[in-house]
Formats: C-alpha cells, sequence, structure tokens
C-alpha cells in the first residue's frame, strides 16, 4: 500500500483524511482506489470525459508523474503520492 | 473578507508590474482578515492565463500554515476585462472554499478588487458566488 497525501481541498471528500493508505500498483490504480471509497474525489479531479483533469498534478516521491510514465507509474509500499490541483485561471 | 488598504495597493501594483500579463499569487490572513500577500510567478508568462507552478503553490501555502494563517484567497488580475470570473476562472477553479480574488485594470485610473468563490463542480447557475471584499 503506498501512502496518499490529500490536500486540504480535497480533505472533506475522503472525511478529512491528511493521509490516505492505498492499494494499488500505478498511480492510476491508486486513484481509482481512491475514487470507489471516496466517489466525489472523481467528480473533483476528473473531466466529464472521464480523463483526469490536465491541471490536476501528480507527484510520486517529490517527482512530477508526467515526468515518469504518468498514470503508469509503478508505486509501491515505500511511496508517497501527492494530488495537487492546480491554481490556475485567466480572463481566457 | 476585510483587505488593509496597503495589500490591496499591493496586489494593484504586482498587477501593474506584470502588464501586459496576468498577475497571480495568494493572501493569507486570520478569521477573514487578510494579512499578507505572497506573489507568485505566473508561469504562463500570458495577458490571458495564469499558472502558480505547483512547487511555489506547495511552497507558499506550507508558508502560510507555518505562519499559522489561513488561505484566504487565490489572486490574479484581468488586464483587460472586469473584475469577473471568466470560463476558464470557472473551468479551473479547484478550490472551491477559497475565494478567488480579481483585480482589473480594464481602468487604470480606476482598478477593481472583487472576490468571489468557485466552484466547477456546480452548475454554471450555481458556480460564482460573489464575496464582498472591504477594504479597510
Amino acid at each position: 500500500m503506498s501512502t496518499v497525501r490529500i490536500p486540504p481541498v480535497l480533505r472533506p471528500a475522503v472525511g478529512g483524511a491528511r493521509e490516505l493508505s492505498v492499494e494499488g500498483g500505478t498511480v492510476g490504480e491508486v486513484l481509482e482506489a481512491i475514487y470507489a471509497e471516496h466517489p466525489t474525489v472523481r467528480q473533483q479531479l476528473v473531466t466529464d470525459d472521464g480523463e483526469l483533469h490536465r491541471f490536476v498534478n501528480l507527484y510520486v516521491n517529490d517527482e512530477d508523474v508526467r515526468m515518469l510514465e504518468w498514470l503508469d507509474t509503478p508505486v509501491g509500499d515505500r511511496d508517497t503520492v501527492l494530488i495537487l490541483p492546480a491554481m490556475a485561471g485567466g480572463a481566457g | 473578507m476585510k483587505l488593509p488598504r496597503a495589500l490591496a495597493d499591493d496586489l494593484v501594483a504586482h498587477a501593474t508590474e506584470e502588464l501586459p500579463n496576468e498577475c497571480c499569487g495568494m493572501i493569507g490572513g486570520r478569521d477573514g482578515v487578510a494579512e499578507r500577500v505572497h506573489r507568485a510567478v505566473n508561469t504562463e508568462a500570458s495577458p490571458f492565463m495564469y499558472v502558480i507552478d505547483p512547487r511555489e503553490q506547495m511552497r507558499i501555502m506550507d508558508a502560510i500554515d507555518d505562519e499559522g494563517m489561513d488561505l484566504l484567497a487565490v489572486y490574479h488580475s484581468h488586464t483587460r476585462s472586469a473584475a469577473y470570473p471568466s470560463r476558464t476562472d470557472v473551468e479551473l477553479a479547484f478550490f472551491p472554499k477559497t475565494l478567488y480574488l480579481i483585480v482589473s485594470l480594464a481602468d487604470r485610473a480606476a482598478p477593481e478588487i472583487r472576490a468571489f468563490q468557485i466552484s466547477r463542480t456546480l452548475p454554471p447557475q450555481e458556480a460564482v458566488r460573489e464575496e464582498p471584499v472591504e477594504i479597510v
């Protein structure tokens, strides 16, 4: 089980937890396991098309998974996953 | 939220210094009163878009936490349009409990500061709710 750090904005959706221990061999599997347990997290992170929102950043042990293998990045018992939605916007 | 005049002036100064691009940053405070402006780099360097670098975002959020403050608002500027959330602002509003403060320089002689609760997961007619900004 890997450790997932939950930012304050997502804590209400997971019952207030700062960290979760989650089963899954990849970042994608870890996310799916969180969605299964806490469905409102999916609403916050996933677009209507079912894709992870491109402004949601994911890190494994402080490495951006975009620089690794994205959702296929492997995770193990000693790994920490961080979910960090972006602060972004603009006049468009 | 209550915004001391000096901080309001700092927000306008930041927005002006970044022209023609949008500025961005965060505001820490206590009990709804702003106490500190944390300027951030707009990694997009664009007149139409802002993105706070995720590592700077984490660093500033930790700094606000370390100071015993709350993250009261994420701020950015609109250089040519009103201080009202754009469609982009709503689509990218991942922080529904945090205020999104907008500094408009559309009228350079009379900058406008307004703040909103925005939630990208609510239906469009409920997604934006203005919160008064009281300059004190």
